[in-house]
Parts: C-alpha cells; structure tokens; sequence
C-alpha cells in the first residue's frame, strides 16, 4: 500500500530526509518512531502528497507520486498535527464540505460523527471545541471516504483516556478491514500495543525497523540503541 | 471523485458559509468602504461639476481598498489551522480551489457594491443604475479578484501578509482600475461606444488573461 | 550544488567583460560629450539623451531576463535560475530608476516639467513599483524554494499585466487634455539625429549591455556564493 524508495526531501539547502526506505503492506499498522525533528512529519506529508519528494520513488495506494496525485489522494486519510478544519464552521459542516470535496453524500457525515463520539454536538461551531475534540473531528474528516491508507501524525496527543482508547480500537479495526496505517508517535508503550512494527526514523532515513516478535521487555532499551547507531 | 464543478461549488459554499457564520468580513468591508467614500468627499471638497467627473474614480478607488480586506481575509482563514492543507489533501483539481475561492470573493465584492453604488449615488447626484456602468463594475471585479486570489494566496504564506497584499496587488491592477474609471465615467458622461470600446476592451482582455494565468501558476503556489 | 572549488574564482570571460565595460564607459562618455554634436534646439540637456535610453534598455533587458528565469525556474526547479532572476531583478531596478530620473532630468528643460503622466512614464514608473513588491515578497518569506517559487509565479504575472498597463494608461491619455507632449514623448522636444548622434547613441546602447552583463554577472555569482554559505552552514548545523 506503501512503498518508498530511497526517498529523499530537501527544505532550502537541508536535506531532511535521505535515502529512506519503507513499506507498509494492507492491514498493516506500522509506528512510526524517532527524535524531534527526524523528519516524521516531513515523511507523512510527502505521502500524503502535500510536499512532493526531490528524489526517489514513493507509491500510495497504488499511485506514484507525485505525478498520479490525484488517484492517491481519493485513498488516503491523513491525521495532522494541525486539524485542518474550519473554525467558524459547524462539525457538521466541517464535515458536509470535506465530504462533498470526496464526491460524497452527507450520509457518511453522521455515521462518522457518531464514530468519534461528537454526534450530540455537531452543531457547534469547532471553535468553540477543546483541543481533544477538534482532534477527534480531524480523525472522522480523515475517514469520510474509507481510505485506505491511513497516516496519523501523532492523532493521540490530546486525546484523553477514553478517546485515546476509542482511537485505538478504530484503527484495529481499520486494520483488520485491510487499511494500511503509518502512525507517527512518540509512545513507545502504545505503539508497542497497537503496531505490528516499530520503524524507527533517525537523521532522515528508517534506521531500524523492530517486528513485533521481537516486542520484547527491553523495547525502550533497543529503541534507543537503535536511535543511538545511526547517531555513531 | 467530485466532478470540478462541484469542487467549485463545494469550495464557494464553504466560504459563504464560514461568512455566514461569523458575520465578520462584509460588515467590516461595508464600513470601510463607506469612510472611504465620505473621506474622499470631504477631502476632495467637490462641487456639483468635479463630482461628476472624479464620481468613477472615488468608487473604484473605494472598490480598490475594501476589497483587499476580503482578500486577505479569504487565505488568512485557510492558513488557521492548516485548512488549506484539508482542501489540498482531497481529489480534486487545486485550481477548482482557486474558482471555488475567486467565486466567493467576486461575491462578496458584488454584495459591497449593492450597499455602496445607491450611497455613492445618492451623494455624488449620478445614476449609476444604468446597464454600462454595473456592466463595468463586473468585468472590473473580476479582473480584480482574478489577480486578488492569486496574490493574497501567496501573500498569506509570507510573514507580513497583511500589510503584503496591497504592495503586491495595486501595481497589478493598474489596467483594471484605469479602465474601469474610464469606461464607467464615459458611459456617466453619456460618450459615444467608440471611446468607449477601447477601454472595455482592455479591461475584458485583462480579465481573460488574468484567469488564465492564475488558472496555469496557481499550482505552483499551493505545492509544497 | 556542489561544494566547487573553481566557484570563488572569477571565470576569465568575466574578466574580459569587466574591462570591455570599463574601456567602453570612458569611449561612451567621450563620444556623448564631444564627439556627438550639441543640439539645436535643446543644447547640453539634450546629452542625457544617450544615457537616458541606454539605462532604461539595460532595465527592460534585466527584467525580461528575470521573467525567462522564472519560468526556467518553475520547470527545471533548479535554484541558478532563481538567482539569475534577482540578480536581474535587483539590477533592473536601479537602471530603471535611473532612467526615470534621468528623463525627468531631461523633462525639466524640454517640457517644463519634472514630470508627466505620458503612458511610458508611468509604466515604466509602475513596473519599478512592481519589482520592489517582488523583493518584499521574497523578504516575507522563510524557504527559500518557496520564495524561488512564489517570486517566479509573481514575476510571470507582473509579466503579463505591464503591456496592459501601458496601453490601459495610453487610452487614458489619449482623451485627457494634451498639456505638454503629444502621446509619445519625442513629438515634442524630438530631434533628428544626425549619424554622429546615432553612433554616440548605438555605442551606448552597447556599452551599457556590456555593463548589464557584467553587473547580473557578478550579483549572480554573489548570489551563487551566498547560496554556498547557507548550504554550508545547514551542513554544520547538522
């Protein structure tokens, strides 16, 4: 579902990015792990073909970007940092516009809105929404169209405890309907729980990639030493 | 995925509802455009003559400088949390963005001229409810939010963007605005079509060229 | 861009221009103050004549070279093509400005004012303005692909409007009273030349290409150079 081949990004004179390799295969979930700054973000953003990548080959979903864009885009979801929603605008709204950006009908907009719990709401305006709400509306916009690949960039983060919970039995669930899932997080814990592998991003490439048979107790431990390989 | 059209529409509705919902941006762009009209009259201290011929050039000069408040405003609301990135991110064609966003700032441009043109008309004494001027005060629009919506979208991206746009868009719509004033003070004077033509020639050149040019660079502007 | 060693060096054919530039100035100077005959009518003033064109020929060319640049730039995506451009940009700007204020110059005297809204004029006035707007909105922003891209897109549009301006503002003239001038402004104060006018002028006209040249040359290789620091200081960075 991803393929990424000796990608390599490069902001300005930085090279953020270099020679990174990576595949995701359907009903994978794969965590995304690194340092502030290693380049998790720049990487979700190139595969969701928002930054186009300066060398290498990168496919999503069947699609090779940058130049088949558009056929990637009707099949991915991406999960910000940011929510990417307007704030003066309704939940539903929100979610009426980004569905009729997709080609689809409304229906979708409260099933959805059930999902991630904001159904009795869905007439406020998102301004008006905490930090974790707005992150739970940004996760149902990611999931209008059933993409299926799914990249979250630290979709947990202001989540609290039951949402934190809920999200993590979706994306199982996405996963065993066959989404392949790319989740950037700084959790080693619940990264250890949900993915089937650990791919550690360090200076700009995939420095280790750990499988879950060897999820062992030390995980913290090897992470860690992993960080500190590519560093040496 | 959507048919272009209906990105177009999707996108337009979206402003008009965000508008809708704070009620921000027309108030604002109605009370500055009528300072400006009544700072124009005061400081240009106009009798019944001079009113005639500079009425043209006091409205567009007002049309000029509310209308940058709406441009701004347009992709300021986008930038707010990485908006523009959900459009971006769906399947649709980024320069059905574009119409979509041109759409909606012509709009609210058309909304501020319904206010304005009976002020102005009461206080300058001329009728400008005759089909040449509204005619002009169309084309005139178009071609200023053509090159509007393409410059506040970069603008917007820039650090100083507000105080930005204007340094960026006046220059650029210099043939819009002379052209305008002159075609709409030539119809209020009662000219023949002959020195007419050449002005709303120029302006309806202008427009086609703008959208085309915005529809073929507005990509490499909202790429990353 | 690679680290290369060669880059700090001069390259020779610039070494060349820099003196053809120099040798041509002086001959230039000469020709324009004693060899090409004092006119008729205006006298000394009308010396500014030959300056006057060649600088603004100077700003056209750097500006079109600016645009080709920039759609060489939005194309190929390599960063040369953007430091041509502001090179050309930033040289542009002060040749046309000295064009303009070296017609006022000539205004003063031929048609009694420092100033008139002749459709040259302004254009010419006008696309100073806009290139300023493109080094502000270069300023404005941090990426400096994004700024490459954005000051291409911005030049390519400015491209298209200023021959609009001109003729919008001709047609404006055209029906405005005429004061001092007709459309075009050698119809009042227009000489004839005489060939040793126009072998002054053509030389001019050469010389300040060959300076043109010389000058984006070198703001080109300072851009280039700066590039090279910055690169260099993201590695260390690293």
């Amino acid at each position: 579902m991803i393929a990424v081949r000796g990608l390599a990004k490069r902001f300005g004179y930085r090279w953020v990015l270099r020679n990174l390799d990576l595949d995701v295969a359907p009903g994978e979930i794969v965590a995304l792990l690194g340092p502030n700054g290693a380049g998790k973000t720049t990487l979700l953003r190139i595969l969701a073909a928002l930054a186009k990548p300066s060398l290498g080959q990168v496919s999503v979903a069947g699609a090779r970007l940058p130049d088949e864009a558009r056929s990637a885009r009707a099949q991915l979801g991406f999960v910000a940092h940011q929510p990417m929603l307007y704030a003066d605008l309704s939940a539903a709204d929100n979610l009426r516009f980004f569905a009729r950006l997709y080609g689809l009908d409304g229906g979708r907009v409260w099933e959805l809105l059930e999902t991630v719990g904001l159904a009795g709401l869905d007439r406020q305006p998102v301004r008006s929404f905490s930090r974790g709400m707005q992150q739970r509306l940004s996760i149902a916009r990611a999931l209008l169209h059933r993409p299926r690949v799914l990249l979250l960039d630290e979709a947990h983060s202001s989540l609290d405890q039951e949402a934190a919970a809920r999200l993590d039995g979706l994306l199982a669930e996405l996963a065993a309907e066959g989404c392949a899932i790319l989740l950037a997080s700084h959790d080693l814990a619940r990264a250890s729980m949900l993915a089937s592998r650990i791919a550690v991003l360090t200076d700009g490439h995939i420095a280790a990639e750990i499988p879950r048979a060897d999820f062992t107790d030390d995980l913290a431990g090897r992470y860690q030493a992993a960080v500190e390989a590519a560093r040496a | 995925m959507p048919s272009y059209w209906s990105a177009v529409r999707a996108v337009l509705w979206k402003d008009l509802a965000v508008e809708w919902r704070s009620r921000q941006l027309l108030a604002a762009m109605l009370a500055f455009a009528v300072l400006v009209i009544l700072i124009f009259n005061f400081s240009l201290e106009l009798d019944a003559v001079a009113r005639r011929t500079v009425a043209a050039g006091v409205l567009w000069s007002t049309f000029a400088l509310a209308g940058t408040l709406g441009l701004n405003r347009s992709f300021v609301l986008e930038r707010e949390g990485g908006a523009l990135d959900g459009l971006l991110l769906a399947p649709v064609d980024r320069s059905a963005v574009f119409f979509g966003k041109l759409l909606a700032n012509l709009l609210f441009l058309l909304i501020l001229a319904i206010f304005t043109l009976p002020l102005y008309a009461l206080l300058y004494n001329v009728n400008v409810f005759i089909p040449g001027p509204l005619l002009v005060t169309g084309l005139g629009m178009l071609g200023y939010v053509a090159a509007g919506t393409l410059l506040a979208a970069m603008a917007s991206a820039a650090r100083t963007r507000d105080l930005l746009l204007p340094m960026l868009l006046f220059p650029l719509v210099i043939p819009v605005l002379i052209t305008a004033v002159r075609a709409s003070s030539g119809f209020l004077s009662g000219l023949e079509m002959q020195y007419i033509w050449p002005s709303l020639n120029v302006l309806i050149a202008y427009d086609l060229i703008m959208l085309a040019t915005a529809y073929m660079v507005f990509d490499f502007v909202v790429e990353e | 861009m690679k680290a290369n060693p060669m880059q700090a060096e001069k390259p020779r054919l610039l070494r060349v221009l820099e003196w053809l530039t120099v040798i041509s100035l002086a001959v230039a100077l000469y020709l324009t103050f004693f060899y090409a005959p004092r006119e008729a009518v205006m006298g000394e003033v009308q010396r500014v004549f030959y300056f006057h064109v060649a600088s603004g020929w100077l700003g056209m060319m750097a500006f079109i070279i600016a645009a080709v640049a920039g759609i060489a730039y939005l194309s190929r995506r390599d960063m040369r093509w953007d430091v041509l451009a502001v090179a050309c940009v930033e040289i542009g700007i002060i040749y046309a400005f000295i064009n303009t204020a070296s017609g006022s110059i000539w205004a003063r005297p031929a048609w009694n004012t420092w100033w008139t809204w002749d459709p040259r004029l302004v254009t010419s006035t006008i696309m100073i303005l806009v290139y300023i707007a493109y080094l502000m909105l270069r300023q404005g922003l941090e990426d400096p692909e994004q700024r490459a891209r954005f000051g291409a897109v911005y030049s390519l549009v400015a491209a298209v409007t200023v021959p609009l301006t001109y003729f919008s503002i001709r047609i404006w003239r055209t029906l405005h009273p005429v004061v001092i001038g007709s459309g075009s402004p050698t119809a009042e104060g227009g000489f004839d030349m005489t060939s040793r006018m126009l072998v002054a002028f053509l030389f001019a006209l050469l010389t300040f290409t060959f300076l043109g040249v010389t000058l984006i040359w070198q703001r080109y290789r300072l851009g280039q150079l700066n590039q090279h620091v910055e690169q260099l200081r993201a590695e260390v960075q690293d």
